[in-house]
């Protein structure tokens, strides 16, 4: 449509968030933290981009600074080609927001909060449309207050589709819903992409970032660890396939040094829930060699799976740690 | 581009809906609104009335004849029959407040035991006194005529109704504003209507709105009620009245966008409300007259906006002002109220 190159849809260089200890003369004193350490993005348009990380690694402030809610410590942020400080309200008016968590006016009905969020665009999106985008129309008189979490978090992405925005930020929209209120909104967004939009989403779901996103960020600590397709991702992985393992009982029984001596495994990770993960090129031949090893230990198996490696594995590779252990 | 619909909704009228919208469909807050008031002038109004003349309680011992019993019942004289041992307690205690003794000495005289240092036991003195001389037969040498007052405007209801009227719409305005906006903030609401591109001075518009609308209703409710129950008139200027309700309500809510523009929890704005007006309800005469206060406090308690308010609802109510009379109030009021915002305003935080 435009000749001219545009700008992306979102640029960042080094941006940096320390959150001040208190220094308040009502507040405890605590020490300052830095939510975000020196992060650089470059998201395109058109593009849905992950931001892949456990707790506390620092992705809703990075969006919020992104979206003009926070102010960065240091660093630049460009939105559509413009900075915030200057007409605010215009770019206000062409992204649309869902944070990670607003409690919606509950003693309102469902279009009664739609009509107000419509108040505050020049030109927004009809009525019936966004009823019908997040298939609430048999919900519109109903209460906010009485809906189910996943109908609740359609609405709050109505809410951000108000304004027929041109890019859409979903601060973890499916943490705490079920499988299918979780596709529900994989649906929304994908046809929100379809209608030509841009997304910027967290999620410390691997699947979520799997199937949506063409390109995912993986931060913790606040910084960038990894960035490409998720694909590319994964086949950075060693092996590109898993061997899970879990042991009877307890599985600290076995050390991971143990379990990376073994000729054909990479490397060994234990979670939170017990089960070790091994990662592998020939998936057959570890599952072979992890079992002889147990019975040279005289521990029995409980279960032992393989299967293609994920994000999660790229981040417990990364990382050292599970996404969910925070 | 498809065909656009009609204009898209107004913000101020769509915030302003919200809130009138969760008031009516929170009990709680009807509750607070308009029956508190109503229930609180009950309660004052009965109480007060019920009190009318302390009645006489006098003790006797063994031996009063049923002649001086009878003139004291028909004098409204409670008698209690005493022992010579629980007489003297009672009347220590106050529970009586004078013994009647039986005739004795030379002329069989009737005998009162009595305090002369308490009031009412020389009211009762006096009142014990006339009964059984009367039912002796005595005349009044001197004819008199009582007149006594019970007439609408000097009665405390009269003075009460006005410092409730004030008061009420000062919690209405500090929590109906301060809370709320609080309470958006913790629940990241602010952020959201900001994010979305609400300007932020259609909020405060809003709530103000919301505010002044919901006044007329509260005036009438207290003010109507009061009239049927206590005959409580308004004898001066309702748009004085209004004019003092609008602008009192006003600076308050400004005092609460203040109060609110940085607390971070519902608690510490809580604290901070209760903190500005407790001393208000006390200093400022809502339930008694400021005057009891030293005369150095004076100037003080008179620049405060309760009592602005309080005395404008007062000359207006009771003395029958006009709008030019409730001029200083309105003054005193904006002093407060526009200093408040401009505060308020920038040092407001969104979350
Ligand atoms: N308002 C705040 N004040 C102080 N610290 C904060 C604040 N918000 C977040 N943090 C801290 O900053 C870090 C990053 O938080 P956040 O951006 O919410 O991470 P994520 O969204 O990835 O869970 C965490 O350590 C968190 O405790
Ligand atoms: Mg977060």
């Amino acid at each position: 449509m435009n000749p001219e190159p545009s700008p992306p849809a979102v640029l960042c260089r080094g941006l940096r968030k320390v959150y001040d200890g208190g220094h308040g003369i009502f507040r405890k004193p605590s020490p300052s933290v830095v939510a975000v350490d020196g992060l650089d993005l470059e998201i395109q348009r058109g593009e849905c981009f992950g931001l892949l990380g456990p707790n506390g690694s620092g992705k809703t402030t990075t969006v919020e600074m992104i979206e003009g809610l926070l102010a960065p410590t240091a660093g630049e942020v460009e939105l559509l080609g413009r900075r915030w400080g200057g007409d605010d309200a215009k770019l206000r008016e062409r992204m649309g927001v869902a944070l990670q968590e607003t409690y919606l006016p509950e003693k309102l009905t469902v279009a009664e909060l739609l009509t107000l969020f419509r108040s505050f665009y020049p030109k927004p999106r009809p009525l019936a449309a966004l009823l019908a985008d997040v298939e609430l129309e048999e919900k519109q008189s109903a209460w906010v207050g009485k809906l189910s979490g996943g109908q609740r978090q359609r609405l709050a992405i109505a809410c951000a589709l108000v304004g027929e925005p041109e890019i859409l930020f979903l601060d973890e929209p499916t943490t705490g819903l079920d499988p299918q209120c979780r596709r529900q909104v994989w649906g929304l967004v994908a046809s929100y992409r379809a209608r030509g939009g841009t997304v910027v989403l967290t999620t410390h779901y691997m699947e979520e970032a799997e199937r949506l996103c063409d390109r995912v960020a993986i931060v913790d600590h606040g910084k960038l660890v990894r960035l490409g397709t998720p694909a590319e991702l994964i086949a950075a992985l060693p092996g590109g396939h898993v061997v899970e393992l879990e042991v009877e009982r307890n599985g600290a029984a076995l050390a991971a040094e143990e379990l990376r001596a073994l000729r054909s495994v990479g490397e060994a990770h234990l979670s939170a829930e017990g089960v070790w993960s091994l990662a592998v090129s020939e998936p057959e031949r570890a599952a072979a060699e992890a079992l002889a090893l147990l019975e040279r230990k005289g521990l029995g198996l409980a279960r032992l799976g393989t299967r293609k490696a994920s994000l999660e594995d790229v981040f417990v590779a990364l990382t050292g740690r599970h996404l969910r252990d925070g | 581009m498809a065909e656009r619909p009609a204009r898209p909704p107004n913000p101020v009228v769509q915030l302003t809906l919200m809130r009138l919208r969760e008031m009516a469909r929170e009990p709680g807050v009807l509750f607070w609104v308009f029956g508190f008031p109503v229930l609180l002038a009950i309660a004052l109004g009965v109480a007060f009335r019920a009190r009318g003349p302390e009645p006489v309680v006098v003790g006797a011992l063994p031996g009063i004849g049923s002649e001086v019993r009878r003139a004291l019942a028909a004098a409204r004289v409670q008698v209690k029959d005493l022992d010579a041992d629980s007489a003297a307690r009672e009347l220590r205690a106050g529970r009586v407040s004078l013994l009647l003794l039986p005739p004795a000495g030379p002329e069989g005289e009737l005998g009162f035991r009595f305090d002369p240092a308490r009031a009412e036991a020389r009211t009762a003195r006096a009142v014990v006194n006339a009964a059984v001389q009367r039912a002796a037969g005595q005349t009044e040498p001197l004819a008199v005529a009582d007149h006594e007052v019970h007439e609408p405007g000097s009665r405390y209801i009269d003075f009460l109704v006005p410092g409730l009227v004030a008061m009420n719409l000062m919690s209405g305005s500090m929590w109906g504003v301060a809370w709320v906006i609080v309470h958006m903030r913790t629940r990241k609401l602010l952020k959201r209507f900001l994010a979305a591109p609400m300007k932020r001075r259609h909020l405060l518009y809003a709530l103000g709105l919301a505010r002044l609308l919901v006044i007329p209703a509260e005036l009438l409710v207290i003010l109507a009620f009061a009239r049927v129950f206590f005959s409580v008139q308004v004898t001066g200027s309702y748009l004085a009245l209004f004019a003092v309700a609008v602008a009192g309500s006003a600076s308050f809510a400004a005092i609460a966008i203040a109060a609110a523009s940085r607390a971070q929890n519902t608690e510490t704005v809580s604290g901070l409300m209760n903190l500005i007006t407790m001393p208000m309800f006390v200093v400022s005469g809502v339930f008694f007259a400021y005057s009891n206060f030293p005369e150095a406090l004076q100037p003080v308690i008179r620049a405060l906006p309760l009592t602005a308010m309080c005395d404008g609802m007062r000359t207006v109510m009771i003395d029958g002002a006009g709008l030019v009379d409730v001029l200083p109030s309105l003054v005193v009021l904006a002093l407060w109220g526009v200093p408040a915002f401009a505060l308020g305003l920038r040092y407001f935080r969104w979350s």
